[in-house]
């Protein structure tokens, strides 16, 4: 027999020790080409408490619809500067904040491409494993034909697209909302 | 012409392998599980493909967690080292391996612990280093307390090493615990004892291991952690 994947456990409470080195709040460096975005929210829980001891990981694309991947075969250039991975903590307040560029389209299944987002992981004491999400991005007519979006039903699509932020241009809003009636879409694959 | 994407995605775990998100037991899994079904979805180019670390980005690699500070940290040292496979059994080559774990007292080095143990100045709890071609790690370590926590009366953790490790793509994402064998704790402790499947659970312990014991120095443990494997064939994508 094949071995199984080892089981998932939960990151508990100190996530946070040393990992601290990979974390990663700006994703392009300052020469990086593509729009800039500030994508900041909250991570609350089933009683609406903030989230303190969250962890989010993120992996998009660069501004061309290009990952940095070996598996990524399209004939396009990577940026240097830009990896596309981002990972950040949560604050007391249940806070967190990425910059980053917008990324491209990518190709999805059947030739079709899909809406520009982000990939997100969640991470947190609580979570045996951790959840999957993604960010799209508002006003993207793109969306009308994501084969991911389209697998969600419409009444909780929203929950998926990042919202205008109050602030400068270019800043986003997303929460991650673990329970109740607006939960956040979290996927399997 | 348009392109066919031939995606081959990542193997789905075998039931009862993974933990569900509710465990009732782990109170703190009650308030910040999902309460919807998650939304099943295709893998795409964005799943099968994910950050790849080369040394360069995640600065030296600290394999001796025993020699980060003037002098040794207090407590029985050990050597953890093993494999990263994935479900075909094929080494998962110069891919990120990240370590923490508490103190020999059962104190970790963070300002939420505010377990009534001593720090040790001489001991900070993490690693952080690439396999080798063959999938290999190791690190040197101390022994983690046992420690006290709040989940139900009189509750302790049995001693374990948080592993998180990133595989090939997003898809194969995994953080884990590794246990020790003939801890007394383990038949009580709900993280431990959240997956269904028993083996699954065995695999979390480490295999005490006479060839990576190193004589008058250390006791050596084999922990094999293994990814998701790829699919047989590709996922149906047609044009």
């Amino acid at each position: 027999m094949s071995p199984q994947a080892t089981t998932s456990q939960t990151v508990g409470p100190f996530f946070r020790i040393g990992l601290d080195r990979l974390n990663c709040a700006e994703l392009a460096a300052h020469d990086v080409l593509g729009q800039r975005i500030v994508l900041e929210g909250r991570v609350l829980d089933g009683d609406g408490v903030p989230v303190p001891d969250a962890v989010i990981e993120i992996w998009q694309a660069n501004s061309l619809g290009k990952y940095d991947h070996p598996e990524d075969l399209q004939d396009k250039p990577t940026h240097s500067g830009f990896k596309g991975y981002g990972r950040v903590a949560t604050d007391d307040e249940g806070r967190f904040c990425f910059r980053t560029i917008k990324p491209g389209p990518v190709p999805g299944p059947s030739g079709a491409t899909q809406a520009p987002h982000l990939v997100v992981s969640v991470l947190m004491r609580g979570l045996l494993k951790r959840l999957v999400t993604r960010i799209y991005f508002p006003g993207d007519a793109e969306q009308a034909n994501d084969s991911v979006l389209g697998l969600v039903s419409a009444e909780r699509r929203p929950t998926l697209i990042a919202r205008e932020g109050l602030a400068n241009k270019g800043s986003l809003r997303w929460d991650i909302i673990l329970q109740g009636p607006q939960e956040t879409v979290f996927f399997d694959f | 012409m348009p392109i066919t994407e031939k995606i081959r995605g990542y193997r789905q775990p075998a039931p009862g392998t993974q933990p569900e998100y509710l465990h009732a037991a782990y109170i703190s899994s009650v308030k910040r599980a999902p309460t919807k079904p998650l939304v099943a979805i295709p893998q795409t180019l964005s799943e099968i493909t994910g950050p790849q670390f080369s040394t360069n980005e995640i600065g030296p690699a600290i394999t001796d967690l025993t020699r980060q500070h003037q002098q040794s940290p207090m407590g029985e040292r050990i050597i953890v080292a093993g494999r990263v496979l994935d479900e075909d059994d094929r080494p998962v080559r110069r891919t990120l391996v990240e370590l923490w774990q508490a103190n020999a007292a059962g104190r970790y080095l963070h300002p939420l612990d505010q377990h009534d143990a001593p720090l040790d100045p001489n001991f900070t709890g993490f690693g952080s280093a690439l396999t080798d071609d063959e999938g290999r790690y190791r690190f040197v370590t101390i022994k983690p307390g046992c420690y006290p926590w709040r989940n139900h009366n009189n509750a302790w953790r049995p001693a374990h090493i948080h592993f998180s490790l990133f595989g090939p793509a997003f898809a194969t994402r995994l953080v884990t615990q590794m246990y020790f064998p003939g801890d007394p704790l383990l038949a009580s402790d709900p993280i431990f004892n959240c997956t269904a499947d028993a083996d699954a659970r065995q695999r979390l312990i480490a295999r005490f291991d006479w060839d990576a014991t190193i004589p008058e120095t250390a006791l050596g443990y084999r922990f094999d952690i293994i990814l998701r494997g790829r699919e047989q064939t590709p996922m149906e994508h047609r044009d």
